[in-house]
């Protein structure tokens, strides 16, 4: 009815176009469905049916991803050893901080039981908990510039608030400079078991981000030392320790990757892993832990998103039965002009 | 102050007045950037938004990349300065156009074409036929030997009739070649405005002495901007050039209108502004109490122990920019962008388009159509707006015999063909006042019709109808005035033009038959400006009933008399005339009381009624309009009967019994007060009844009331719904438009001619009607339509809609505003209150500009909720915009709610989801950012009511669009997100963390509106459920116009209601309420209303046309 009714009232423009003066021809726009606001239009509205059956769609998808999330979850196997305070030796207990500023052996040895067969590769985490790599003066405390190219290498302005006593340190900033030290050597039976330390790092950053001809250069060289030294005859992209560290975490709460184990660990083997507890977390009373862990095609340990999409699942089928039983209980016709109250009551709001 | 204006004199006038430069600029080339950013930078929001973007400057507390504010900003800036600069610039084109058109000038004796900006003050210009008047001038020859020329004015007040212009007396018969020599003197107030107004004189100096002093009119200028036509050539003295015309004074640029909507927004920005202040605020404190405690021991940030004085405000200044986009930069852009193309659908529209004229609707202020949709108030002239003011002489009365009762067309009355034939005198008499009582100008065209050019519609219908009665005005030659009647030519001298004016409302001529040499007063004018002036012992009776009866009929009436004039009387009367017509003060004043003099003793000769038919469709258009809670009042110039008939005819009151109209009038102070208090009491009682109650209020009454009485006037147009306001003045209906707007209505103006201009821009909204009565109404209009029954698809539809959408519009930009400032928010809880900033300059830059802009633009400038159709049927629907339910505080609220829990969603989420091992910050803040990405796409989808094409590519084009963007960038090794959005794309858990993001985000939403969509449904909702299921609503179209005409109708009620007069207003005008009621409930047939009811259903004919 619309469209017949738009036709006439063009075809009747068109008619008294040529009656009227050609000055005022000029003004008149051309007819088009868009000019007149008659652009074909679906109106969907919301009907009992439609919006039920979307919440039970809903939750049709959402259930299943849930359980097949919780599952790759669970596959993965995980053993966590939090160590900064079992590696503190007794008599330093009042004391931790001292401790582990002062330059004695602070190695400490660690037994971890594999609980499920680990299939290779295992990946080394070291979690840091309660360490804010986001903070404002820490987060921005770089030059990317610098880490790149050789002819940066006095562009630290970006790095502060590090004082750099006017030399130029390489990689600067407070980022590179607290670098974690802690380190970690594991054996099982005895027999060493290598950590892979190569490829841990993003391929793109080795490539693009850290120079290859960068050489680390006054670092930690000042009064003032933070974390791990770097050998300065390899070059930036080459250090994956540092570039690990370098991609800052958005938490308080980060693993960050040390190192992959690519052999097979069977149940119930009792793995070695002597650490060299360097790494300050005491004077913030930050956990530190040693983690091993599978992964799936979901990623670690992680039961959050099978949780929640069980929960927006079940939600959904709980709302969409909730909206059938009361549409059955009480329907409403939709669209009855009986409700309108203008029809009831004429002439009044 | 007056000017002495030396005629071609080179030495005498100096430059002590200024050249004749046009210029309309606002900026020169210099001050042009200072000037722009002053003017934006004295808005709030800009003021704010410079602020942040300095405060960015300061790399230590900047979050992100200074750029991110001052891109926007530079932009937005740099697009208002461009449109200035553009519309300068066309502003100096046209100047320059104008200041270097060749116009001849005498220089030293000779003429010569010089440009038109180096014309100065008493320079003699010449004009051939056809050209534009250069500045304004003093005629002082043409090529007509009366010394008459013709001018067009429409670029001056819009009228497109030809206006006679005149050379001053002293100036007659002076030879074309003597006049490059004249010199003198033109004595002239200095410049003005008032385009009506030139009280000046002038003296010729020898040889051309002249013993008077020659006074000079409006009517012996041409003024600039005018055209010359109908003459061969013509020359006049300039004596205001430049900026310094009367067209140049009366320049301005109007204040921009703010709309009942703006004010809101800047309400709700104002209190977003506290909200973030307070954020602020506390964050700051936290922040630094975290600093102080635990920031400290993290060694890794190195805080020096000791810090400057203005450490403390670091961490709140930080948060202050974080939090700065909380209030949308972009919110001003977007919505000047869709007004304007709102305001470009009123000029497409295809049905407000004038078939008759092919005149279009238009939209002059882009700025405010959403105004529209929040009108309460709609004040209207009559003439011109409601009827067609296409006058037609329908009936009269001379010598009290009625004709045209029976046929309802005097022309074809037999009784007046033949009273005529028989040639009675009253007859010719009175044919001979309607011919050339006037000042129109009888035109011959070649094949030889006569067409007439006249000021005023009534003249014309007079003229014309006398023609038809076989006196036909032929010719006008100077001031010889040639009838033809039957055959026969008579010639008249016409003697002195005593010019109608408001005030007095009547006319006269004083002519000379020029075969018998006597002198005759013609007047004619309203009924209560001649009937006083009657001869003693004519009985004026008859003359009033039939007055009565006309008006009842909505018919306009005036009143013709004449006198034979004395030779001795006429002499003594022309001198203290043309005395008054020379003075320099008051002269209006004074002539107007040499007037008087000369009208009085006059005999009655009859009474004409004239038609002015009501346009199509204003009875729909006002019913439904008023259906959609819009109160009416009209302020008409016309008089009481007039008015209440058209407003009875055109639904302004109710049909049945329900209607009461009260009668406020009153010649002193407490008549007044006392008919006030009556009504108001009225008035009161009636309100809580289902009754329409309106007021009738004169002209001279209202400025009583509203000199003393205001606050009960106040009181009284709030409670009544319909007024009707007569014999208004221009200034009055100005001033009822601030009474009503300073009550905090809305008010819409309608008018069509000068005299609605004042209203018009007075109003928040001012529509024109480009009717007969010249465009002036509408140039100062926001709107000008082709006729009055496009207000209702102007107001329901396109206000409506630009309602609906900019409420949408709005709220969503504080809504995605608000979703990525808490988000950062949040953020900063777990970084340690630092103000580290979650997303990267580019996101946060982009977020603003491109991923969110687009399909939100697209759906407030698609979106429909319900069809046109709908809506013009039920206009009830309107209440949801006048109220302003779509945008409050309550509603905003609502989108506030829903920014917070999408947040809270979005960051819970992604902080869950990507903890750990992926905790990595730019993978995590490209996953918030898509998250809300997501969302607002889902947003828009489920705020969106129609989906057109374009508003599917625009949702989910941009939401690719997103990651194409984000590829790109991801592609580039030097920026941050280097390989980002490839390494996300590649993991499921990136997926399903977006899956879950909309489900739980979406999900309580969906919930929500169709919990209310069904079970707490708006009259909108069900309307729109309706539509779609195409139920009953097509049965609810309650007007089923059949058409009729009016003439049928009217004619046979005129006759058998002939004592209905007396009656009409009695119940109407009885002192105490309940007398009115029981007249009501007495059951007394109501003859008034019933005739009402009748005209209003024989009106309803439009809808044919449509």
């Amino acid at each position: 009815m619309m469209n017949s009714n738009a036709t006439s009232s063009s075809s009747g423009v068109a008619g008294s176009t040529e009656i009227s003066t050609p000055r005022r021809n000029s003004k008149r726009p051309k007819y088009s469905k868009f000019t007149q606001q008659e652009l074909p239009a679906c109106k969907p509205i919301l009907t009992p049916g439609w919006v039920i059956s979307a919440f039970m769609l809903v939750s049709i998808v959402f259930i299943p991803i849930g359980v097949a999330s919780l599952f790759a979850s669970r596959d993965v196997v995980e053993i966590v050893d939090r160590y900064e305070t079992a590696c503190i030796p007794p008599a330093s207990k009042s004391h931790k901080v001292e401790y582990i500023q002062s330059s004695e052996d602070k190695t400490c040895n660690r037994t971890l039981r594999v609980l499920k067969r680990m299939k290779q590769p295992i990946y080394v985490y070291y979690q840091l908990d309660n360490f804010y790599q986001n903070h404002r003066r820490y987060v921005k405390s770089r030059s990317d510039e610098q880490l790149k190219y050789v002819r940066s290498e006095n562009d630290t302005s970006a790095c502060k608030p590090e004082d750099n006593n006017g030399l130029s340190i390489v990689p600067c900033g407070l980022i590179a400079w607290s670098l974690f030290n802690d380190t970690y050597s594991f054996s099982r039976n005895n027999q060493q078991l290598t950590v892979n330390k190569k490829g841990i790092s993003w391929k793109s950053d080795r490539e693009h981000k850290f120079g290859e001809k960068v050489y680390p250069k006054n670092f930690q060289n000042g009064k003032l030392i933070g974390g791990a030294h770097l050998n300065s005859s390899i070059p930036l992209s080459e250090q994956e320790d540092l570039i690990v560290w370098m991609r800052t975490a958005a938490l308080p709460t980060f693993r960050k990757l040390y190192g992959k184990i690519e052999v097979d660990l069977q149940e119930n083997e009792l793995i070695q892993v002597a650490v060299e507890n360097n790494y300050n977390t005491y004077s913030f009373n930050g956990k530190k832990k040693l983690v091993l862990s599978t992964t799936t095609w979901l990623g670690g340990k992680n039961d959050f998103l099978g949780i929640a999409y069980l929960t927006v699942g079940g939600l959904s089928f709980f709302l969409s039965m909730a909206f059938t039983v009361v549409y059955l209980a009480k329907p409403r016709r939709l669209g009855d002009s009986s409700y309108l109250s203008w029809n009831r009551n004429p002439g009044g709001h | 102050m007056k000017r002495y204006v030396y005629i071609n004199d080179d030495e005498l006038s100096p430059n002590l007045y200024c050249d004749n430069r046009i210029s309309n600029r606002k900026y020169t080339l210099l001050n042009f950037l200072p000037k722009n950013l002053w003017e934006q930078f004295s808005r709030f929001m800009n003021q704010y938004f410079l602020l942040i973007a300095c405060l960015q400057l300061w790399p230590l507390i900047t979050p992100v990349n200074p750029a991110s504010t001052w891109g926007p900003l530079i932009l937005i800036f740099a697009v208002s300065a461009t449109k200035e600069a553009w519309d300068d610039y066309n502003r100096y084109l046209s100047d320059k156009k104008a200041n270097e058109k060749e116009v001849w000038v005498v220089k030293q004796g000779i003429k010569k074409p010089i440009q038109a900006q180096d014309t100065h003050v008493g320079n003699i210009i010449w004009l051939r036929e056809n050209d534009e008047v250069p500045c304004d001038l003093v005629l002082i020859g043409t090529s007509d030997p009366q010394g008459l020329c013709y001018v067009e004015t429409a670029a001056l007040d819009g009228e497109t009739d030809l206006k006679t212009r005149v050379i001053p007396s002293a100036c007659m018969g002076i030879d074309f070649e003597l006049l490059h020599k004249i010199k003198g003197v033109i004595e002239c107030p200095n410049p003005d405005k008032d385009i009506r107004r030139f009280d000046a004189n002038l003296r010729l100096f020898p040889p051309f002495i002249d013993n008077d002093v020659c006074p000079l009119t409006i009517n012996n200028t041409i003024l600039q901007s005018c055209y010359l036509r109908n003459t061969e050539w013509a020359c006049g003295v300039a004596v205001y050039t430049g900026n310094e015309t009367k067209m140049g004074m009366s320049r301005g640029i109007p204040e921009p209108k703010l709309t009942a909507m703006d004010a809101m927004i800047d309400k709700l920005t104002g209190a977003i502004f506290i909200f973030q202040i307070v954020v602020v605020v506390v964050l700051g404190i936290a922040g630094n109490v975290w600093k102080e405690t635990e920031a400290r021991k993290q060694w890794y940030v190195q805080y020096p122990n000791e810090s400057p004085w203005y450490e403390l405000l670091v961490i709140p200044l930080r948060f202050e920019l974080l939090c700065s986009i909380m209030i949308p930069i972009s919110i001003k852009v977007s919505l000047d962008l869709v007004k304007s193309l709102y305001a470009k659908f009123i000029d497409w529209d295809n049905e407000m388009i004038d078939l008759e004229t092919g005149t279009p609707a238009h939209a002059a202020n882009t700025a405010i159509s959403e105004d529209l949709g929040q009108v309460e108030y709609i004040l209207t002239d009559k003439t011109g707006t409601l009827t067609e003011n296409r006058m037609i002489f329908k009936r009269c009365c001379i010598s009290s015999i009625f004709y045209g009762n029976e046929s309802g067309d005097a022309l074809q009355d037999v009784e007046l063909l033949n009273a005529i034939a028989s040639g009675s005198p009253d007859i010719i008499r009175f044919l001979t006042v309607m011919a050339i009582c006037n000042t129109v100008i009888p035109m011959r065209s070649k094949s030889g019709s006569i067409s007439y050019k006249a000021q005023s519609q009534d003249e014309e219908a007079l003229v014309r109808a006398a023609a038809r009665l076989h006196m036909v005005f032929v010719n006008k030659n100077a001031n010889t005035l040639e009838i033809n009647f039957n055959g026969a030519i008579v010639q008249y001298d016409l003697l002195d033009i005593l010019e109608f004016s408001s005030d007095r409302k009547r006319m006269s001529v004083v002519v000379k038959d020029c075969r018998s040499g006597k002198i005759f007063l013609l007047s004619k004018g309203a009924d209560e400006s001649i009937l006083p002036c009657a001869r003693v012992g004519q009985q004026t009776r008859s003359f009033t009933e039939a007055v009565e009866q006309y008006a009842q009929l909505g018919l306009r009436t005036l009143c013709l008399a004449w006198r034979e004039l004395d030779e001795d009387e006429y002499r003594a009367w022309s001198s203290i005339f043309k005395e008054a017509n020379s003075a320099l003060v008051d002269r209006e004043w004074r002539v107007a009381e040499v007037c008087q003099r000369l009208e009085h003793e006059l005999e009655i000769l009859g009474v004409v009624a004239i038609e002015d038919r009501l346009q199509d469709g204003v009875p729909e258009t006002i019913e439904s309009l008023r259906k959609a809670g819009i109160n009416f009042w009209m302020l008409t110039g016309d008089k009481q009967t007039t008015a209440v008939q058209i407003a009875l005819s055109c639904s302004f009151v109710s049909p049945e019994p329900k209607g009461q109209l009260l009668l406020i009038n009153g010649k002193t102070e407490d008549e007044v007060c006392r008919s006030l208090e009556r009504v108001l009491l009225t008035t009161r009682v009636t309100n809580s009844e289902p009754k329409d109650v309106a007021f009738v209020i004169d002209g001279w009454a209202l400025e009583i009331a509203l000199k003393h009485y205001k606050k009960a006037f106040v009181e009284l147009a709030i409670l009544s719904r319909t007024a009707i306001c007569c014999r208004v003045t221009p200034s009055q209906k100005a001033q009822l438009v601030e009474l009503l707007k300073s009550c905090d209505y809305r008010t819409l103006a309608i008018g069509d001619g000068g005299n609605d201009v004042r209203m018009i821009q007075q109003a928040d909204i001012g529509v024109g009607i480009s009717g007969r009565e010249g465009l002036q109404a509408a140039r100062a209009a926001d709107y000008s339509i082709g006729k009055f029954r496009f207000l209702k698809r102007l107001i329901l539809v396109h206000g409506r809609y630009s309602y609906n959408r900019t409420a949408f519009l709005s709220q969503y930009s504080f809504y995605k505003s608000l979703l990525i400032c808490f988000i950062q928010i949040f953020f900063s809880f777990i970084s340690g209150v630092s103000g580290t900033s979650l997303f990267n300059s580019v996101s946060l830059m982009a977020y603003n500009v491109f991923y969110t802009s687009i399909p939100v633009l697209v759906t407030s400038v698609l979106d429909k909720d319900l069809s046109e159709g709908t809506v013009l049927q039920h206009p009830q629907i309107l209440f949801y915009c006048q109220a302003g339910r779509l945008l409050n505080p309550s509603t905003f609220a609502g989108w506030f709610g829903r920014s917070l829990f999408h947040a809270i969603v979005v960051f819970v989420i992604t902080i869950h989801a990507y903890a750990y091992e992926k905790s990595e910050m730019e993978e995590m803040s490209m996953v918030a950012l898509s998250g809300c990405i997501w969302l607002q796409a889902f947003v828009v989808a489920f705020e969106t009511n129609s989906f057109t094409m374009l508003q599917h590519l625009a949702i989910w084009g941009n939401l690719v669009g997103f990651y194409i963007i984000n590829w790109i960038v991801s592609a580039l090794p030097s920026t941050g997100m280097y390989t980002i959005m490839f390494r996300l794309c590649r993991q499921p858990s990136y997926w399903t963390t977006m899956f879950l993001i909309v489900g739980a985000g979406m999900g309580p939403v969906l919930a929500l509106k169709y919990f209310r969509y069904t079970y707490r449904s708006s009259k909108i909702n069900i309307l729109q459920q309706a539509e779609r299921l195409g139920g009953p609503i097509l049965s609810l179209g309650n007007i089923e116009p059949q058409p009729r005409s009016l003439e049928n109708d009217v004619a046979p009620l005129s006759i058998t209601q002939p004592k209905s007069r007396n009656p009409v207003y009695e119940p109407l005008l009885s002192d105490s309420p309940n007398a009115t009621r029981r007249s009501f409930g007495s059951g007394t047939p109501f003859d008034f209303f019933q005739s009402q009811s009748r005209l209003s259903s024989s009106y309803s004919r439009n809808c044919k046309d449509n």
